[in-house]
This record gives C-alpha cells, sequence and structure tokens, in this order.
C-alpha cells in the first residue's frame, strides 16, 4: 500500500492501479455505510458509484486536511443521505444516535436467574458451552459470520464491518459516521452480541 | 443509596459491559469489578472467549467484491477525468 501522500500524487498523475486499489480497498464498506440511509442495498451500490465520480470531482481540490479515507467517506454519507430525502425515506437517525433510546439487551433474560434469586441473583441460568475449536476455523463457520452480519440492522452492520472486518479504529469510524464514541459501542456492542448469538446456534 | 460500584458484577452485567470491557472504556472501579468477577466465573470466561472467537472470526469475512461492469464503469471514468 502506498503512503498516503504517495497515493494522492499517483491518483492525481492517472495511475489506474492506484485507482483501483483504493476503490478494491474502500467500496465494500461504502456500500455498507449507504445502506444506513437508502433503502436497498442495489441503491446502496448506486449510491458507492456516485461517490467514486464524486472523488474524482473534488480529487484535485482536495487538500488533504483529512484523510482520503475520510473525505471518501463523507461524500458517501452526504450522497446517500441526499439520495434518502430525494426518495421521500425518513432517514433513521435515532437507531445511529440515540441507540440506547431502545434497549436490546445482547442475551434473552431468561438466559439468567432472577434478580431476586436468594443465592445467585442475575448469574447464568441457561449457560454458554465452549465451542470445539476445529469448528471455528471451518469455512462454514466464517459463512454464518458474514450471513449473520448482512442479516443486521443497518447501522449495527455498518459499525461492525468497519470496525471487526475491514478493522478500523474506534476513532475514524465515529469521525465517518458522524457518531459519538458511546454510540458506536453500543451499536458494536449489539452487533457483536447477535453475530455471536447466530454462532451460538450454529455451533451449540 | 447503595454503592453499586462497591457489589460483586452478576454474570447479566458483565455480558453487558463486555465491548467497553474490551474497547478499554471501563472506569477503574468497573474494570476491577469486571475482572474480579471474570476471575472466578468459568461460564462468564467461557462468554468473553466466545466474543474474542467473533471479533476473530469478523476479521476473516472477505468484503465483497464490485461486480466487473461496476469496476469497468468505475475505471472508464477515472480515464475520462484524467483524460
Amino acid at each position: 500500500m502506498l503512503a498516503a501522500r504517495d497515493e494522492l500524487t499517483a491518483l492525481r498523475a492517472g495511475d489506474e492501479a492506484a485507482f483501483l486499489a483504493l476503490v478494491r480497498r474502500h467500496n465494500a464498506a461504502m456500500v455498507r455505510v449507504a445502506q444506513i440511509y437508502v433503502g436497498s442495498r442495489a441503491t446502496a451500490e448506486e449510491v458507492a458509484q456516485d461517490a467514486w465520480v464524486g472523488v474524482l470531482k473534488g480529487l484535485d481540490r482536495f487538500e488533504g486536511r483529512s484523510s482520503l479515507k475520510t473525505w471518501l467517506f463523507r461524500i458517501v454519507t452526504n450522497l446517500a443521505k441526499t439520495r434518502a430525502v430525494r426518495e421521500g425515506r425518513t432517514i433513521p437517525l435515532s437507531a445511529l444516535r440515540t441507540p440506547e433510546n431502545v434497549p436490546e439487551p445482547a442475551l434473552e433474560p431468561e438466559r439468567f436467574r432472577a434478580h431476586d434469586d436468594p443465592r445467585w441473583p442475575g448469574h447464568w441460568a441457561s449457560k454458554p458451552s465452549e465451542w470445539p475449536e476445529e469448528r471455528l476455523l471451518a469455512a462454514e463457520t466464517t459463512a454464518i459470520v458474514a450471513s449473520a452480519i448482512d442479516a443486521l440492522p443497518p447501522s449495527q452492520r455498518a459499525v461492525i464491518t468497519l470496525r471487526d472486518v475491514e478493522g478500523w479504529s474506534a476513532e475514524d469510524v465515529c469521525n465517518a459516521l458522524e457518531l459519538a464514541e458511546t454510540n458506536q459501542r453500543v451499536l458494536l456492542h449489539r452487533a457483536r452480541s447477535k453475530v455471536r448469538k447466530a454462532l451460538e446456534e450454529h455451533l451449540g | 443509596m447503595t454503592d453499586t460500584t462497591a457489589e460483586a458484577m452478576s454474570c447479566q452485567e458483565l455480558v453487558e459491559l463486555v465491548t467497553a470491557y474490551l474497547e478499554d472504556a471501563l472506569s477503574p472501579a468497573e474494570r476491577r469489578r469486571f475482572d474480579d468477577h471474570l476471575a472466578v466465573c468459568g461460564t462468564c470466561q467461557v462468554y468473553v472467549e466466545q466474543i474474542r472467537a467473533t471479533i476473530r472470526l469478523a476479521g476473516g469475512v472477505t468484503p465483497d467484491d464490485l461486480s466487473p461492469e461496476a469496476e469497468r464503469d468505475l475505471l472508464a471514468a477515472f480515464r475520462s477525468w484524467h483524460g
């Protein structure tokens, strides 16, 4: 991977390989982010395509005050918002900005003993059993994770994709999605909890 | 008022704090309660290990590829932008 400055120089010089590498590195995540705002996967893919065209238009004026990545995701977010408004969609911002308003436990309360249990309040009633190591390595298990991520609500899906699939830092995710740190964490927590549960159903 | 920070953590509470724990976002007092519980609870150790495994497995998911047509369109846009 080229250093940021070299990458920008290469792009401006018309280096196709550098452009393709950038597209391949970020496009999937851009689609996931667009899906927070627009209805369908197909529309989100169009938004990502439009964003790349926007990138090309702005490349010569890009001053590098933010990272190229941050700038890219700002463009996607803005285009997706505009598109959502045009399609008359109510942007589900509450899921993104105030996720804690709708409580969502990581596990069903029945998995735990009651809070007034005389001996073990809030302790495991139905314990998770250990997962066989060799099955964790199976390709099939990774496929379970991929489809569990696909099935998540859009904002949880975007956060876990950026953090755990793409390996971004919490700070980068907060910047790209304009999220407060606590909300980023709530969304990540819910996403990971659900994916773990899908694995439990598969491996248990 | 009871000082909940002095009480032992329950398994249910730990399950809800695991992400904050892994993100190093707990206060020192909460972190101590978390660690104290984890040290004596084999089932919660299994749970935390499963969350770590989930993170590792997510890291192995391959992001979706761009369709060849979409890639071709983008390259064409790049060429006409530069040309």
